[in-house]
């Protein structure tokens, strides 16, 4: 390890701040229409309309038995097709996580729905609260609290699985790495600062979830 | 004003309700009252149709609860409810609390139901406490902060599924005089309870149920001066001797 070449990583820091970049915006992207999306897929499941929890459970079922990077694939060649033009490899990455993520959340929005009591139903319903209302001020806010913790878990998930989008070459924080790994030929430097990157950001992320367990139990 | 006639209820196969019928007139309070698992707090229940009956129908002010074509959103912000374990929101402050509904269903202006509120809170006693959030209340306070909202729509008539059932003793006292209060100012009120004082005070009618039936339902002097039924004669020594 004598000749470590901490020089090449800080070289190259602009390049990979670029990928980071990527990787934290597509995370960010995710998480916000995988969780619009899922609540929808939870409502749905919890509807009590057959039909339409019937084909909300079968669709989560069906994306969580596929491997991730199938999905990626998928749209990457799909949604071109079902549009009639190509879009960018970031758009169609964007539309695979939250269509992934979604099957996700929707199961962590469930069983957060399902923790808020159904006196508090009762209530919004004795008020003359219709459905949507009861779901937007009553319980939606009551669930998505109640789940913080797992949601941002899941948010630390998905931050690391962004990492797949090299598959359709998009330049996210893994992929500048190996770049810089491969063309520098510093094989060992890249990918230990790169493991680094992923810990520090992730370990903040798990650091954060326990602070706000930790305020919800008091 | 309330109608209930002939329900019948069933969980599966067991039978909750068994062929009720009762009444409230306007301005009339009615208390209901028997054992648990009598089938009282689902019979309040199915007045403002949280709970559907399979057989009879309800009517409340000429609209009947039970058929497919009321509105029963429109019909249910008319009725105020009173909960046994308050179900206040615990996400809101007590004053969002009783701006909700006053303006996503009434369609109040912020002002307005502000000022709605404020009064009502002031009127149950809790003004300094209008900021706070429902956990930061007692349960008799927030009991209290129930009652206001269910008042804040200004509804025809109230219904009380055993308010003070899950308040500790020195806290009941405040949410009955409350009770007290609006009975006496006329408003139409069906009230779950086991506090046969307050049965006394201000019930115009005691309706007495066990199994899902509706045992006795006579003006409240004729139901504990000389109950009719053994079981009520039963339900009565056992809960009035201490």
């Amino acid at each position: 390890m004598g000749d470590f070449d901490f020089q090449v990583i800080i070289n190259s820091l602009p390049f990979l701040w670029q990928g980071l970049q990527l990787s934290l915006w597509l995370t960010f992207l995710a998480i916000i229409g995988g969780l619009a999306f899922g609540t929808l897929l939870a409502l749905a499941r919890l509807s009590g309309i057959r039909t339409l929890a019937f084909v909300a459970a079968g669709y989560v079922n069906l994306i969580r038995s596929i491997p991730l990077i199938l999905v990626i694939f998928w749209f990457y060649f799909l949604v071109p097709l079902a549009l009639g033009r190509p879009v960018g490899g970031f758009q169609s990455a964007l539309i695979a996580f939250v269509m992934f993520e979604a099957a996700y959340y929707s199961e962590i929005m469930r069983a957060g729905i399902q923790s808020v009591r159904k006196g508090q139903v009762h209530a919004g319903q004795a008020s003359g609260l219709g459905y949507w209302q009861i779901q937007r001020y009553i319980v939606l806010p009551q669930a998505f609290r109640n789940m913080i913790p797992i949601l941002v878990t899941q948010g630390i998930i998905l931050f690391q699985d962004t990492s797949l989008v090299f598959v359709v070459s998009l330049r996210d924080f893994m992929t500048a790495s190996s770049i810089v790994a491969r063309t520098e030929g510093r094989l060992v430097e890249m990918y230990l600062f790169a493991a680094l990157v992923y810990f520090v950001i992730c370990f903040a992320g798990s650091m954060l979830v326990r602070y706000l367990k930790g305020r919800m139990a008091t | 004003m309330i109608e209930i006639k002939n329900i019948s209820k069933w969980y599966g196969a067991f039978q909750v309700l068994d062929n009720c019928s009762s009444s409230v007139s306007k301005g009339e309070v009615v208390v209901v009252c028997g054992p648990s698992g009598s089938g009282k707090s689902t019979l309040i229940k199915c007045v403002n149709g949280l709970e559907p009956v399979n057989q009879g129908n309800i009517t409340v002010d000429g609209q009947e609860v039970t058929a497919k074509n009321t509105n029963l959103t429109k019909l249910r912000s008319r009725i105020g409810m009173v909960f046994q374990h308050f179900e206040l929101y615990p996400h809101m402050s007590v004053l969002e609390n009783l701006c909700l509904a006053q303006e996503k269903v009434l369609k109040r202006s912020r002002e307005e139901a502000v000022s709605r509120a404020e009064a009502l809170i002031e009127r149950v006693g809790l003004s300094e406490h209008i900021g706070k959030f429902p956990s930061q209340l007692s349960g008799g306070q927030q009991q209290r902060v129930a009652i206001a909202r269910s008042l804040a729509m200004d509804p025809i008539a109230m219904l009380f599924d055993e308010p003070t059932s899950a308040l500790d003793p020195e806290m009941i006292n405040e949410v009955l005089d409350v009770m007290v209060e609006l009975a006496k100012e006329g408003m139409t009120m069906m009230v779950v309870t086991h506090e046969m004082g307050f049965a006394k005070k201000v019930a115009d009618r005691v309706v007495f149920m066990d199994e899902g039936r509706i045992v006795e339902d006579r003006p409240t002097d004729d139901f504990f001066g000389n109950p009719e039924s053994e079981r009520a004669r039963d339900f009565l020594s056992k809960i009035l001797n201490h």
